[in-house]
């Protein structure tokens, strides 16, 4: 294990999350609140450890799978741990393990929030906590990457541990090109959404807030009842935007390329669409008699289907009190989650489609003992090791699941429901489970140990379990291995 | 650069390394995905699975974008075709390896028909290398610059040497050759050194000089100079094939020794005036009976690492032999420095650097410009010769007022033909030529070397 390495990119880290700091900064200048002063230190702070820490250069450059795992699982937990201190300075939450639970539910891009009253925070605060959501979305080391000359080979091993999805790939030989057309792509859709919610009718500082929580599938809203008090335009428009940062970006860059055609061929994008539909149209039946237009509960159905699965945890009307149908339809897209290589969370559809692949083709050897036959994807076999790292990536998956279960039902205040569906959202990045977690409760009136199992299974599922198991594995850390 | 490389074998990783190194934006295409995997989780590469020669594998790999495509997979003919391929699809830059013999008499034909750039052949660059350090069986290895007539030669200061414990300014009082002692490697460190810099036992130094007063300076300082009048190469594959047709053309005397009976008879058929044994080239008294103890050179050429170095320590136990060993595996050059086993050709080192410089010439194809470049040292010291452009701030500035980074050094410089060996008092011109030596990599202008 390379000490030296790890410990310069998490000052770099650092320096970073000081640097993000900034536009909330400006924001309380702006408005002219104090608790600028507070993000400022904190900030001054940051940057100078950053630039003092930067002046031991590592000893060695030596970068393997095991540094870039561990590299990423600790630089997220600083972040939250950093990222925590502005709430609690300020009073904004007066509890740090709360503080830290909110900002870990920021970055993790998960939406589930300790605060009962979220109107009352100040702009500037505000504005950290959902920009939080923004730079947790596309992943804050691949921006790193995009940015600082960190030479040499290691970079893949950090993007790798970072993004989401079975398998992660390079648009362009160089990494560093590849997270600067990431972001870029991320930026501009950021930019359009703004425009788009200026349009309908939102001030510019509630567009710009909406617009972080929305791109990166996070869902902190800036009122208590989420986005239920804006108007039905305003509500399309999110909808439309989470389902785009729902979609691999790698398709995006493809269609930047002019090669549409391969757009379509995606066999996640269009399995993500017909879960999408289906869904939909289930719970639209569903829930139809409840409210008073077809046009509504249609709106309500397709915002709340979206809002799920793409991770994000908005809510339009407390679908807490929807049919039990519903309810199950609901956590079964939570349970899904987005596409790969998006800023979405969740099991990824691709994964759920190599499974189902795979299975189907274990079927028809069972049936035909002597066949041979091929998984394949897009028109491209996947290798055999790719559906293995799936099938036990499933295994942790459950394992995990069972485990914060467990853990979770020592809280005596929150039944069987509660503890299934609030590990569910969690763990999956949505935010808003059921019941006495809904979307309209929040996870105020939780346990401190329930709500650190949940700020871990925050982290475990936005980095996609392997990068937090190999930390706490203690043979990572012996010397001679 | 945005290039692609077909073929991740042995010489295409080096290659890949190398010019990842300079900063391109490199693609990798190979069949076998774990080579590609390989590549792509040690370099910061982009890697495609699949044939190098099928138009839509070299479209993924983005061929229309592309200003070079090399192709050194296994095969000549996929070679060849890749980068027809890219040619015409792509109006690249092509590079093939080509190792047949038989194409390689046609390789300037092949070149011009097929729009190749350049045909590289690992195993004829080592036999080129090996015979070129046969000329001058003392060196280590011998690079030749300004159309051959200035040379590096490195050598090792062996015991006893005149030139033990000696500093710089001693050997330059008592040599009226003129010429200059350019890098000192002693052990895995190397030095570009001063004038104090003292020599010891063990060093192995790189003497930079005219062809013609460098053969003076090394009989002063009482090395044998003679060339090698019989070689024995054991191993007949294509580099000893082509080693021993230029050995035949300086009119050495070569006995190659191959176990495999037919390409015995290939080998007798090609070069009727080789003679040719047929037998287990590791077996000792078979090279006994061969007269290995008369010969003056030894030259391991199998296609077995393990076996050409154990060969050369063999041969360097029982004499006087001018040793040359070809290494495929680059990863234990360090070891195998170490050892006393004469001179190790790297096939991969060969074909890296040519490509690279091959490369950087592209890269600057206005002002001033690569014209020759060498890699020295396992990589660690490049030696380059530059075309001066008109705009070369210091023109007529003598060097000793120069300010130039430290690890560089001006070697020579070749105003209209007239060589000379650099000194304070030299002068650079417009239109020179001027060799460099330096430690830092990746110049690509001669004004890089300006502090």
């Amino acid at each position: 294990m390379n000490h030296s390495v790890i410990r310069y990119i998490l000052v770099n880290v650092i320096l970073f999350e000081g640097v993000f700091m900034i536009p909330s900064i400006i924001v309380a200048l702006i408005y002219g609140e104090k608790e600028g002063f507070t993000l400022a230190a904190v900030m001054a702070a940051c940057i100078a450890f950053g630039f003092i820490g930067r002046c031991f250069k590592p000893k060695s450059t030596t970068f393997y799978a095991k540094e870039g795992f561990v590299t990423v699982a600790l630089a997220w937990m600083i972040m939250s741990i950093i990222g925590a201190i502005p709430f609690y300075v300020t009073g904004s939450i007066p509890n740090y393990i709360d503080a830290v639970f909110e900002t870990m539910s920021g970055f993790t891009t998960s939406g589930g929030t300790i605060l009962t009253d979220v109107e009352h925070l100040s702009k500037s605060i505000q504005f950290w906590r959902l920009f939080t959501h923004w730079l947790g979305g596309m992943g804050v080391l691949v921006l790193i990457l995009a940015i600082l000359p960190l030479s040499g080979s290691y970079n893949l091993y950090l993007m790798k541990a970072e993004s989401a999805g079975p398998s992660v790939g390079k648009f362009v030989p160089k990494i560093k090109d590849t997270a600067k057309i990431l972001y870029s792509i991320y930026l501009g859709i950021t930019i359009i959404e703004i425009i788009a919610l200026c349009i309908t009718g939102l001030p510019l500082y509630d567009a710009m807030t909406l617009t972080f929580s929305t791109v990166g599938t996070g869902g902190f809203g800036l009122l208590n009842d989420s986005i239920g008090s804006y108007s039905m335009t305003t509500g399309c428009v999110i909808i439309v935007f989470m389902l785009i940062c729902s979609i691999n970006f790698n398709l995006y860059f493809l269609l930047l390329k002019g090669k549409i055609k391969d757009v379509f061929k995606s066999e996640e994008l269009r399995l993500f669409f017909i879960i999408v539909i289906v869904a939909t149209l289930a719970v639209f039946f569903n829930i139809r008699k409840l409210y008073s237009g077809t046009t509504e509960s249609l709106y309500h159905s397709l915002f709340q289907v979206a809002s799920i699965i793409s991770t994000t945890g908005f809510s339009t009307v407390d679908f807490n009190r929807w049919p039990d149908f519903s309810k199950n339809v609901l956590i079964i897209i939570t349970l899904i989650g987005a596409c790969a290589g998006s800023t979405g969370g969740g099991f990824k559809v691709s994964r759920v489609l190599i499974l189902y692949k795979s299975i189907k083709n274990e079927l028809y050897t069972l049936v035909h003992p002597r066949a041979v036959k091929k998984v394949h994807v897009d028109g491209k076999i996947l290798s055999s090791s790719l559906i293995h790292s799936v099938g036990i990536y499933l295994a942790i998956y459950v394992i995990i699941f069972g485990i914060s279960c467990i853990l979770l039902s020592l809280d005596g205040y929150l039944n069987f429901e509660s503890v299934f569906t609030s590990v569910a959202a969690n763990l999956n990045n949505v935010g808003p489970g059921f019941n006495l977690v809904g979307p309209m409760d929040g996870y105020a009136k939780l346990s401190y140990f329930s709500k650190i199992v949940l700020i871990f299974d925050m982290l475990i599922g936005r980095l996609e379990l392997i990068p937090v198991l190999i930390l706490f594995t203690p043979r990572t850390w012996k010397k001679l291995d | 650069m945005r290039i692609i490389v077909v073929g991740c074998g042995n010489v295409g990783s080096d290659l890949v390394d190398n010019l990842c190194a300079e900063g391109h934006d490199i693609t990798v295409i190979d069949e076998n995905e774990e080579a590609v995997n390989d590549l792509v989780n040690n370099l910061d590469v982009m890697g495609i699975v699949g044939n190098g020669a099928s138009l839509s594998i070299l479209e993924e790999a983005g061929v229309r974008q592309a200003q070079l495509l090399i192709a050194v997979t296994g095969s000549d003919e996929l070679n060849l075709l890749c980068c027809l391929i890219a040619k015409k699809k792509g109006n690249c830059h092509t590079i093939a390896r080509v190792i047949n013999p038989v194409y390689n008499k046609e390789s300037i034909y092949l070149r011009s028909e097929l729009g190749l750039s350049m045909i590289i052949n690992p195993q004829q660059e080592a036999a080129r290398e090996a015979s070129r350090l046969l000329k001058f069986p003392s060196a280590m290895q011998i690079d030749s610059f300004t159309k051959g007539r200035v040379e590096l030669i490195k050598f090792k200061i062996e015991e006893g040497s005149w030139l033990c414990n000696k500093s710089l300014k001693e050997v330059g009082r008592n040599s009226t050759a003129n010429v200059l002692i350019a890098v000192v490697e002693r052990g895995e460190k190397v030095f570009i050194p001063g004038g104090d810099f003292i020599l010891r036992e063990g060093d192995a130094i790189t003497v930079a000089g005219l062809t013609s007063k460098n053969i003076a300076f090394f009989k002063q300082m009482g090395f044998p100079t003679s060339k090698v009048k019989s070689a024995m190469i054991v191993g007949g594959g294509s580099t000893a094939f082509y080693l021993a047709s230029d050995l035949i053309s300086m009119g050495v005397k070569v006995k190659i020794i191959e176990r495999d009976m037919q390409r015995c008879e290939e080998l007798s058929e090609a070069l009727p005036s080789a003679s040719i044994i047929h037998g287990d080239g590791t077996n000792t008294s078979l090279l006994m009976e061969e007269g290995i103890s008369n010969e003056g050179a030894f030259l391991t050429m199998t296609g077995i690492d393990e076996e050409n170095i154990m060969l050369a320590m063999y041969a360097k136990s029982i004499g006087e032999h001018k040793l040359i060993t070809k290494v495929h595996r680059v990863a234990y050059d360090e070891i195998i420095g170490k050892m006393d086993i004469g001179s190790v050709i790297y096939p991969k080192y060969l074909v890296s650097e040519k490509i690279v410089r091959y490369v950087r010439a592209m890269q600057n194809s206005v002002g001033s410009n690569i014209e020759t470049l060498y890699k020295m040292c396992d990589g660690k010291v490049e030696s380059l010769e530059f075309v001066i452009g008109e705009d070369f701030p210091l023109i007529d500035v003598p060097l000793k007022d120069a300010k130039i980074k430290p690890n560089v050094l001006i070697c020579s410089i070749n105003h209209k033909g007239t060589i000379t060996m650099a000194g304070g008092n030299s002068v650079i011109k417009p239109g020179d030529t001027v060799v460099v030596i330096t430690t830092e990599t990746g110049f690509s202008d001669f004004k890089d070397i300006l502090a």
